[in-house]
């Protein structure tokens, strides 16, 4: 973890992207998108492979535009040339699923790209106008721990606030996006992923952009006049990578998820609130 | 003997003993030996809550947890839910056979109005009635699915929370469970299971630990103490804070009159710490559980 005192970059307006898992589809159509919107930087919470196909097809993405990366758990394995991903299941389907997702990113996933994985740090410090900004996966403890929105109290959050030191704290790891002002001005933001739907029946996936804004006469309508957060959907060709996917025989659960937008597997860690949402 | 000393990390966690060790049933494998007749740990009055809630906001706590004995003898659990969920996610352990039905539908009104989860841990040990009422009493396992049945017609998802004490070899028991909560109306089921504790009345009906059950300071090396409860929880009792809600029977156990008392190192000197160490993650839900990087 750097130290908040360490000299940061400042910026006015961020892209932050969650989990890409091998979205390669949906990246592109996310850095588009957050460059007609004028970002000054594009930020990647981590957790590059996982569920789609292609993986080796993100990194160049990544690299040309420049994308500010961190580690996830699932970059610390596949680097690590560990068995699993980390994700820690109990439920025997959710394992053989995992597995599967598993074995084809780290198989598909070639030796420098793995190595580069390796290289990334765990976590960003950075500014935005005043405010210090923490980048994380999961929790800035923990690379794989849930914050989901649902069971984590605001008491918590301010915990971390103080224990890092920092006024933001954004992480993703969940798959499901969310935001919570806390008091003095401080924000928590799970970014979503770009790798899959949210559970929610519809199909694009989200990411963060974070606009410091000059004064509220800007007509920025938000609780904070200071910082805008706002959650972009991203709309890409999700029916070529359900064509990819299974062109790559992987599960057909995982091409559902991508055409329907309801999760199919892993649900075994969403709290009653999240899991309530979805289909299944 | 030397044991090891682990600290609190951090509060995380912050359980309630609320109904103390009263119980409307008496299973025999339970490992603080609740039922009707035990009174060593009485309800915990409304204000002691009250009290530790405020205090925990300053602690950061993350998440609060409800357990026993039955929760739902308390005569002001409903209350205590709707209080806990304003300060955070809460999950109450119950054997799902004493719900009204107008206070599940008040807790589901609360639930609705907090931006936290009301989880339901409802505990089964068996997925026949011989299994589990061999364990936990004749006619539950009727019962329990009833009170399944309940959680579901107010929209909540429980968590089936399966102690296979005579079960413990089949390797299809998550299935076998799958299915039943399946058949009982259970689309999404929800699962944990528990290794069984043999303290309390387990060791009378099964076995009691082995000598050489014990965690040494050689096998820290290299573990993950995330993984123990006493890393990151405590347990408000009527008779103190103790370090966690398995060894209240263990003097050394409690830690202090209150919270800011009880966040001192413990050491793992007790034969039920083996379990935790061996497991992990004993008492957190899934969606909350600590896993190892």
């Amino acid at each position: 973890m750097p130290p908040a005192d360490s000299a940061t970059p400042e910026y006015r307006r961020i892209a932050v992207f969650g989990g890409v898992y091998s979205n390669y589809l949906a990246l592109a159509a996310a850095l588009d998108d957050a460059r007609r919107r004028g970002v000054e930087a594009c930020f990647c919470l981590g957790d590059m492979g996982a569920f789609g196909p292609h993986p080796d097809r993100v990194f160049p993405l990544l690299r040309d535009f420049g994308v500010h990366c961190i580690q996830g758990n699932y970059d610390n394995s596949i680097a690590r040339g560990l068995d699993d991903c980390q994700c820690g299941y109990t439920d025997p389907r959710d394992n053989h699923f995992a597995r599967l997702s598993y074995r084809y990113t780290f198989a598909h996933t070639n030796p420098d790209n793995r190595a580069w994985l390796g290289t990334l740090p765990t976590a960003l410090r950075l500014q935005l106008g005043n405010y210090r900004l923490l980048l994380c996966h999961g929790s800035p403890r923990q690379m794989n721990e849930f914050l989901w929105e649902s069971t984590t109290s605001s008491a918590f959050l301010d915990y971390l606030m103080r224990q890092y030191d920092t006024d933001v704290i954004l992480a993703t790891h969940t798959g499901i996006k969310w935001h919570r002002a806390l008091e003095g001005g401080r924000h928590f933001v799970n970014a979503g992923v770009l790798g899959r739907p949210e559970n929610d029946g519809r199909p694009n996936v989200w990411y963060a952009l974070l606009t410091l804004a000059q004064s509220a006469s800007e007509g920025l309508v938000t609780a904070d006049p200071a910082l805008q957060v706002e959650f972009i959907p991203v709309s890409y060709d999700h029916e070529q990578l359900a064509a990819q996917m299974r062109a790559e025989q992987l599960p057909d659960e995982f091409v559902a998820t991508v055409r329907t937008g309801w999760w199919t597997t892993c649900l075994e860690v969403l709290p009653q609130k999240e899991r309530r949402c979805g289909r299944f | 003997m030397q044991f090891p000393s682990i600290p609190l990390a951090h509060l995380d966690d912050l359980w309630f003993q609320v109904s103390g060790t009263v119980c409307n049933l008496a299973c025999t494998h339970c490992f603080i030996s609740c039922s009707p007749h035990n009174h060593s740990f009485g309800f915990l009055d409304f204000e002691t809550i009250r009290t530790n809630l405020e205090e925990s906001v300053a602690l950061g706590v993350k998440e609060y947890y409800f357990t026993g004995g039955e929760p739902f003898l308390h005569p002001r659990m409903t209350e205590i839910l709707e209080l806990t969920l304003r300060y955070g996610p809460a999950t109450v352990l119950t054997n799902g056979t004493v719900f009204k039905d107008h206070w599940l539908q008040r807790l589901r009104a609360a639930e609705d109005a907090s931006t936290y989860s009301l989880e339901f841990r409802v505990s089964m040990d068996g997925y026949t009635p011989e299994a589990n009422d061999a364990l936990r009493g004749h006619g539950t396992f009727e019962r329990i699915l009833r009170g399944v049945r309940q959680l579901l017609d107010h929209g909540f998802l429980p968590i089936l929370t399966v102690t296979p004490a005579n079960h413990e070899d089949d390797p299809h028991l998550f299935e076998r469970f799958v299915r039943l909560l399946r058949e009982n109306g259970y689309d999404r089921p929800r699962l944990k299971f528990l290794p069984t504790l043999r303290i309390g009345a387990e060791a009378k009906r099964g076995r009691g630990y082995d000598e050489h059950e014990r965690v040494t300071p050689e096998m820290m090396i290299g573990y993950d103490q995330a993984r123990l409860v006493c890393n990151h929880s405590r347990v408000v009792t009527d008779r103190g804070v103790y370090v966690c809600p398995i060894l209240l029977e263990a003097p050394d156990a409690r830690l202090g009159d209150s919270l800011t008392e009880a966040l001192a190192p413990f050491a793992l000197a007790h034969q039920p710490c083996h379990t935790c160490y061996q497991y992990g993650a004993l008492c957190a839900n899934a969606s909350s559980r600590q896993r190892d990087t």
